[in-house]
């Protein structure tokens, strides 16, 4: 009985909150082609109350994220890395759909963004030396300076670049120990819904990362005016929109991350201009013993 | 008027206690008789219950009617701390968010009530004087209520002493699930008596936990709250918050049931207070839901429904400051308590 004679076994593609699969509170979901407009699936389209549970969800996991010691945030990182590696073939499958890429253009794009993961792990426990320090100062202080994470950070996913970009802008917010909440791809969101699987299976507590499917121009306004959001990275906002995102993020004085005019080429090296928004700087004066 | 059979009883073995209303003043005439008055009551239906009250929590609640409901749920908080390490400051700090739950609005209403032991009763009603809170203090060996009459007596005069106008307490579980049921009731009567001052002001309302959770079954929970109404109790509440579970909706709605049969049959208004589990505005919402439909608006006020919390507050003024400002808040716009 192998063969045609199969049922189809569809899946049923889902927003990752807190940890578990749920489908959005408000019932909604939308269908997404691939790049030729051939049905992919139906996907949960999030509501703004899917945003403010995501922002619950990672506000909750924030102190274990944050306290995790740097080394240990590294670990987990490349741990999903690796189960990635396992996705590979899934991943290659469906952002070749997504993106209408030919498999070896497909399997660049997954390699460099597996890679992108590697990278960025290996910079959890680097930074404080890089952008810490100690600073002279006229007294008999020691006085040093340390990055610390912002908080939950809203992040806005590029539109174009459903995987490497996707991980492009995720990563550094985990790795310098803020927690995401992030709306994906509208057109293009069924690698974010695998990663979120490849998330939930790669000991990242959960809610460390949030994945809403679902359309930035909709979500945009409610977590960039949430005061419970510490920081927004606008890349995936609609450029016209943009500047009433940041505007209304002022409100409570979020850390942004302006969209650039049109998507950056994502394979070129990153930097450290992704890491350094979502952190705050913490001084200390600890007086000098004779 | 007689409600059962009652072989055992023997002639003039009434106690010597405070009777009932009638039409039950002969239902305490023996222990065989009040229990088998108890065991008598019309048993509960625990799947029904529970569609009842999953059908009721669908209602959607938006708008101005939610914003009425937050402000109505945060007039009847009886804000309570009952942990080992409360201190005088911690109680003047709840006395002053009673006072003022949101200070970036003054238009949000005060909670009913400040819920803490009896012996830092006075620190708040040292703090709460002329503003018409109430001071409620925990007594009778709360939480477990394990202790002899002659304790749980001094204990609740002691609150009353200290300032307490509300007085939660607890029943004898170990009594009621042993079935002897007219020594919960006396206790009860006991407790309110002891509930008036000695300089002949008002006496202090008396709460009957029945500590649900420790009950079991529905059918407990129905026989408990006759225990506390035939026994005088102002209120009754469902939990200490120090069991779980506490206040579910299907106890909610046994208990209203058992005040609502009560005034139609004796005339008297029996308050309720669910107490432990409510941290949402939703599950408050729920709440407010289930008295509309099942004892009508009288209950509607914070005389007669109070809801036992701490965590619930907050969350309220979250949501206020939500429908207030349009966009949502967080934990960093409320006080740490």
């Amino acid at each position: 009985m192998i063969g045609n004679d199969r049922l189809a076994v569809r899946k049923t593609y889902k927003l990752y909150v807190n940890g578990a699969f749920p489908r959005s509170e408000s019932g909604r979901t939308y269908e997404v082609t691939d790049a030729k407009g051939h049905f992919q699936g139906n996907v949960a389209w999030a509501s703004r109350k899917d945003a403010r549970d995501a922002v619950v969800a990672a506000r909750g996991a924030f102190a274990k994220w944050s306290g995790a010691t740097a080394y240990n945030r590294g670990q987990v990182l490349y741990r999903v890395a690796e189960v990635m590696e396992g996705r590979h073939v899934q991943f290659c499958d469906e952002v070749a759909h997504a993106e209408g890429l030919s498999t070896s253009k497909a399997r660049a794009a997954v390699d460099a963004a597996i890679d992108r993961w590697v990278w960025y792990a290996g910079w959890t426990d680097k930074l404080a030396a890089v952008l810490g320090g100690s600073n002279p100062v006229a007294g008999p202080y020691f006085d040093f300076s340390t990055p610390e994470p912002s908080g939950v950070v809203a992040v806005l996913a590029p539109q174009q670049s459903s995987l490497l970009g996707l991980v492009s802008v995720l990563a550094p917010v985990l790795a310098t120990g803020n927690t995401a909440v992030v709306v994906t791809s509208k057109e293009r969101p069924i690698p974010a819904v695998t990663l979120g699987e490849v998330l939930a299976t790669s000991d990242v507590p959960g809610g460390v990362v949030n994945l809403l499917t679902g359309d930035a121009e909709e979500l945009g306004p409610w977590l960039a005016e949430h005061a419970d959001v510490d920081g927004i990275d606008l890349t995936g906002a609609p450029v016209s929109r943009a500047m009433e995102f940041e505007r209304e993020a002022a409100g409570t004085i979020k850390r942004v991350i302006r969209p650039p005019a049109t998507e950056p080429d994502w394979t070129a090296d990153p930097g450290l201009t992704r890491m350094t928004p979502f952190l705050e700087t913490k001084t200390v004066w600890h007086p000098m013993g004779v | 008027m007689t409600h059962v059979l009652d072989p055992d009883a023997l002639p003039g073995a009434t106690p010597a206690v405070h009777a009932p209303l009638p039409p039950y003043d002969d239902v305490i005439r023996s222990d065989s008789a009040f229990r088998a008055f108890l065991h008598g009551l019309p048993g509960v239906d625990q799947v029904g219950a529970e569609a009842r009250v999953a059908q009721l929590g669908t209602r959607s609640i938006k708008t101005t009617s939610k914003a009425w409901a937050i402000d109505t749920a945060i007039s009847m908080v009886d804000l309570t701390t009952l942990e080992g390490a409360d201190t005088p400051g911690k109680v003047r700090s709840l006395a002053a968010k009673a006072k003022q739950p949101d200070p970036s609005d003054p238009t949000t209403p005060r909670v009913a009530a400040v819920c803490v032991y009896g012996d830092l009763a006075g620190v708040a009603r040292d703090a709460l004087v002329g503003t018409g809170i109430h001071v409620a203090a925990v007594a009778t060996a709360f939480p477990s209520g394990r202790a002899s009459r002659a304790v749980k007596i001094a204990d609740v005069r002691d609150a009353v002493e200290n300032g307490a106008d509300e007085i939660d307490m607890v029943i004898d579980r170990g009594a009621f699930l042993t079935g002897r049921y007219l020594d919960v009731y006396e206790e009860i009567v006991a407790v309110k008596e002891a509930c008036s001052r000695p300089d002949g002001g008002a006496p202090a309302h008396l709460k009957v936990i029945l500590e649900t959770g420790e009950l079991k079954t529905l059918d407990n929970v129905r026989r408990a709250s006759w225990i506390a109404m035939l026994a005088g109790g102002d209120f009754i509440k469902t939990s200490t918050g120090k069991v779980t579970p506490a206040a579910t909706l299907p106890v909610s709605l046994v208990m209203l049931e058992a005040v609502r049969d009560f005034r139609i049959a004796t005339g008297r208004q029996i308050g309720f207070k669910p107490a432990g589990g409510i941290k949402t505005t939703k599950d408050a919402v729920k709440h407010l839901v289930l008295i509309n439909e099942t004892v009508g608006p009288d209950w509607l006020h914070a005389d007669w429904f109070r809801f036992g919390a701490s965590s619930l507050l907050n969350d309220l003024l979250l949501q206020r400051q939500k429908l207030r400002t349009g966009h949502y808040s967080g934990p960093d716009y409320v006080t740490v308590d």
